[in-house]
């Protein structure tokens, strides 16, 4: 066994302490012929410290497009030549997705809407519609919002939000080539409010921005060292008429090897596989990835596009003997 | 008649490449009149509004 996965299995399978940057780059830079060796490694961590249960989420996008910041990957810019319309949703609709969520078993479902920040309108219908949800389903509801001000972290945790995404989405050295309209420090400082309120803290990225893996390495030290509670994958799916529309995706090999990095950096968070897994991975490199680190899912639908029906996936964990996390388990 | 993912007449030029793409994405053009939609994609399906030729869903 190579010399990295010897000192991954006592430090991170062991000792259950994450890899440092310089170990994550070297994961990171292994050799095919050892792919099979380090997703078994990854899987070992996931096991001891995380059970084998999978925590399965739904998604749902409040308000679509028209956004103001430029993140050069997303269609829901205002300030790319995107397809993607400006498009609200209405309560009774947000509900009806609650339930549908429920139905599949899933324990989580996350608001989201395409914003700088959230302004007193979108306040009013998170409001609303988390009053809407609680009353009418049993699931636990997160929220993406973008920037917050410290009345609204505040305001959020008083809703009964549980958990916050704000995704970093690659490292602080790349960011200002995916991003010009904000910086990952004020990224970080959301982050950091959100921690302090008690709720939970969901921050993960995207891989294949264009990121080396050098700095493929920097950005999962750097979410180590934030900590979360969830770290949601991403692969880019690269969307029409965005600055990114024409990158290739990522190839299979190098996403699976980036999940068992993820996985040996932060080997008790919940590490969960979120868009663009369809195209770089398939149906086979789902499930390797499942073996290989990977212990939540987004099913159904994404934001934009689509996803493998939820049947599929549940089948799938079921013929992985992978239990789906309860709801009172999230507890 | 237009194509719904990219917009150009369906007719001419290779959709081929759409066609793939459409498997997991919903529709952004109306075929009819190539306006852009309204499109709210839900965990298990999607709704997509054209203001002339009214919603179509999956």
């Amino acid at each position: 066994m190579p010399d990295i996965l010897d000192r991954a299995r006592t430090r991170v399978l062991d000792a259950g302490a994450g890899l440092t940057e310089s170990e994550i780059l070297e994961v990171l830079q292994s050799p095919d012929h050892d792919l099979p060796a380090l997703l078994q490694l990854a899987h070992d961590v996931r096991m001891k410290w995380c059970g084998p249960e999978v925590e399965v989420e739904g998604i749902i996008s409040l308000k679509t497009g028209g956004c103001p910041e430029d993140c050069h990957f997303c269609s829901q810019s205002g300030l790319f030549s995107s397809p993607v319309r400006a498009v609200w949703l209405d309560i009774p609709s947000l509900v009806e997705a609650a339930k549908q969520t429920a139905a599949t078993g899933a324990t989580e479902f996350c608001i989201v809407a395409a914003v700088r920040g959230p302004d007193k309108r979108l306040m009013d219908q998170m409001r609303a519609g988390v009053k809407a949800i609680k009353e009418a389903v049993d699931i636990q509801v997160a929220a993406s919002l973008g920037m917050l001000s410290q009345e609204q972290v505040d305001e959020l945790a008083e809703m009964g939000v549980h958990r916050y995404n704000h995704n970093l989405e690659t490292c602080r050295s790349y960011f200002p080539n995916v991003v010009t309209t904000h910086s990952w420090e004020e990224r970080w400082s959301t982050l950091k409010m959100v921690r302090e309120s008690g709720m939970e803290v969901c921050c993960g990225g995207i891989l294949g921005l264009g990121e080396t893996v050098e700095q493929r390495a920097e950005f999962a030290a750097q979410l180590a060292e934030l900590d979360p509670h969830e770290v949601p994958l991403n692969f880019l799916n690269p969307r029409p008429g965005t600055p990114l529309g024409d990158r290739p995706v990522v190839e299979g090999k190098d996403a699976l090897r980036a999940i068992a990095a993820f996985r040996l950096a932060m080997p008790r968070t919940i590490l969960r596989y979120a868009g663009g897994r369809e195209i770089t991975l398939g149906d086979l490199g789902t499930r390797d990835g499942l073996l290989g680190g990977i212990n939540a899912v987004i099913v159904g639908n994404y934001l934009t596009t689509l996803g493998r029906p939820a049947t599929a996936d549940l089948e799938l964990l079921q013929d992985l003997k992978m239990p789906v996390k309860s709801l009172s388990a999230t507890f | 008649m237009f194509c719904d993912r990219c917009g150009l007449p369906a007719a001419e030029g290779d959709h081929t490449a759409c066609a793939a793409a459409r498997e997991l994405e919903p529709p952004r053009f109306c075929p009819h009149c190539r306006r852009r939609m309204k499109v709210q994609v839900v965990p298990t399906g999607w709704t997509a509004a054209c203001v002339e030729h009214g919603t179509t869903q999956g």
